[in-house]
């Protein structure tokens, strides 16, 4: 007999996959450096140096001892910047699924539980979305509105809970037909309950599945946003403005290109594995 | 057949109207003004701003507006808000550059996706399956203007190779096969670039799909009819598991718009991805909306294709 909870069970198959650990690792391991970089400029000890100090004598210098990862035009340390630019990522990641998540359950919630007309509808406005060039959407938006954190996120949001709505919806239309449900709904409850005890919890990891490779196109959007000129603006450092800064400067320091996008790649890299792993997991043997 | 069509066709348009009630609602409600001189320019007299209200309807209630939009769009009557030359025409200039891009990245996508896909599905659970999968995750997430920039950077500097614009300037072609070969060489990097997102998601869908074509009976009937395994796989196996292949025709077409936003800037590639970006900077908003209007009609057009095609390839399929 199996006495473990389905989460449970998620967890320990997720473990067998040794990428995905990995990957799941570089994750925690970045969110700590953001966190600790967060707190020490906080406690005002912004280390190695101040990610906004300029010093035009040390502009454009290679990696070195002192400039681990080189400096920039304004010879602000390219290192200290990254470290800065990490919670700004994963801030947008975290928070730009949080809003599309919750878009997407509910419209995915709705049209699934209804069926019927309702959910024809909803489907073609998901139709309508899906044929959006996603990107040069949000690009507009942010653009006509103003770049700034909380812009971004809403609009990043705002267009991409398509997919986290069809996975629901299809859950639910599964799920709907369980004989717990119906059980539910011959006791008489209310559909808003059946919808949030009994068909909710059971979908729980499909979502959380959408909501980690939500994570990286949610980073990878921001990085471009930032590259184009409309991501969070300087002197806030973020991985995609560094780049875009130092495109001016790309045939003479080639540091200001290469460090932040690959950060923006492997932090980008270890959720879609991560969520890769959980999507195996979650597969029913 | 000709049923289904009409009643796509007629979805279509239900569904175009939506999106262009959202794109026009999107770029029209949000603040900031169209105003090619600004909005607060001192030397604009009243009567000039007046006349441009009047000549792009801005002075009219919203709703009108929309109309306006409407009629102006199907009638090819709507102009750039910032040089006053009709959009079709600047839009389709840029068309040529543009389909020669997206329909290279298409066929890379399509055909490295389906190879990669395929050996991952033939090799599955073992270590080259494993590393096609990285790989293809790899893919996803490079970033486009990041791996762009790598490849200007080493090929323009360490190389010393031309591949910025469409073609390569102050040299004299001797004849058109060198032009068209400079050209294409031109097209290939961003071609290659903008596909690489692709690839990795046809090949995980055709990988998905092939595995599961390979648990059906008719395959075990084949193999243990002792068909050779390239007859199996390849007529039996790979034709019932073509679904990715074909809704990815449909599906591709508007991230590889996205993409090529970002794209074409860095390559200096004169297609429709930069002039949306123009446009956005510019606030152009009738360039902007048409754009929209174009790609979504493309992308219906390529998903009935898909499903047209599907039917013709797959007898198990009924359109109805």
């Amino acid at each position: 007999m199996n006495l473990e909870s389905p989460s449970q069970q998620l967890w320990k198959r997720f473990c067998k996959n040794k990428v995905g650990v990995w990957a799941l690792v570089i994750i925690i391991f970045l969110t700590l450096i953001a966190a600790a970089t967060l707190l020490l400029s906080w406690l005002g000890l912004p280390w190695p140096m101040n990610p906004n100090t300029t010093d035009l004598s040390q502009k454009l210098l290679p990696p070195s001892q002192l400039h681990w990862l080189g400096t920039d035009h304004l010879g602000r340390d390219v290192f200290s910047r990254m470290l800065h630019g990490a919670p700004i990522s994963l801030t947008v990641g975290f928070t730009t699924v949080l809003v599309s998540l919750s878009i997407g359950v509910v419209i995915g919630s709705i049209a699934g539980y209804c069926g019927g007309k309702v959910d024809q509808c909803l489907m073609r406005l998901v139709d309508a979305f899906l044929c959006f060039p996603t990107f040069f959407l949000i690009l507009t938006a942010v653009a006509l509105l103003g770049p700034s954190l909380i812009n971004i996120v809403v609009v990043i949001g705002l267009v991409s809970w398509t997919e986290t709505a069809r996975l629901v919806r299809g859950e639910f239309l599964t799920l709907r037909e369980a004989e717990y449900v119906h059980a539910a709904t011959i006791l008489g409850q209310d559909s808003l309950k059946i919808i949030t005890r009994h068909i909710l919890p059971n979908a729980a990891a499909v979502i959380l599945i959408t909501a980690v490779l939500g994570i990286p196109e949610a980073i990878l959007a921001e990085a471009g946003l930032s590259f184009l000129g409309f991501g969070v603006q300087p002197p806030q450092a973020t991985w995609g403005n560094i780049i875009a800064d130092g495109k001016t400067y790309l045939l003479e320091a080639w540091w200001l290109i290469l460090f932040p996008g690959f950060a923006i790649f492997i932090t980008a890299l270890a959720f879609y594995l991560v969520g890769d792993s959980l999507r195996e997991a979650g597969e029913k043997k | 057949m000709l049923s289904f069509i009409l009643r796509r066709l007629g979805l279509s348009i239900i569904l175009l109207f939506l999106i262009s009630f959202i794109s026009f609602f999107i770029i029209t409600l949000t603040p900031g003004s169209p105003y090619p001189w600004g909005e607060m320019n001192p030397k604009i007299s009243p009567e000039v701003k007046a006349a441009f209200r009047k000549k792009f309807h801005l002075d009219l209630p919203l709703y009108q507006q929309y109309e306006m939009m409407l009629h102006d769009l199907f009638t090819g009557e709507l102009r750039s808000m910032k040089d006053d030359l009709p959009v079709m025409k600047k839009i389709t200039d840029r068309l040529p550059a543009t389909l020669a891009l997206n329909i290279m990245a298409i066929l890379f996508s399509l055909s490295f996706g389906t190879l990669l896909g395929l050996y991952g599905a033939l090799y599955r659970g073992n270590w080259k399956d494993m590393s096609l999968s990285f790989l293809s995750f790899l893919f996803i997430a490079l970033p486009g203007f990041w791996i762009s920039y790598l490849l200007v950077l080493t090929l323009v500097k360490y190389v010393g190779i031309p591949i910025l614009g469409t073609q390569s300037y102050g040299i004299e072609f001797p004849n058109h096969l060198t032009l068209w070969l400079d050209r294409l060489w031109h097209l290939m990097l961003p071609a290659i670039v903008l596909s690489l997102a692709g690839i990795a998601t046809q090949s995980r869908y055709l990988r998905s799909s092939m595995i599961e074509t390979l648990r059906e009976n008719y395959i075990l009937t084949a193999r243990a009819k002792g068909l050779s395994p390239t007859v199996v796989l390849y007529q039996h196996a790979l034709r019932n598991s073509l679904r990715p292949l074909i809704t990815g025709i449909g599906m591709l077409l508007p991230s590889l718009i996205s993409g090529s936003v970002i794209i074409e800037t860095i390559f200096a590639y004169p297609g429709m991805g930069q002039l949306g970006y123009q446009a956005v900077l510019e606030r152009d908003y009738p360039i902007l909306i048409t754009l929209n209007m174009i790609v979504a009609t493309m992308v219906l057009l390529g998903n009935l294709f898909s499903d047209l095609l599907y039917a013709l390839v797959d007898p198990r399929v009924r359109l109805e």
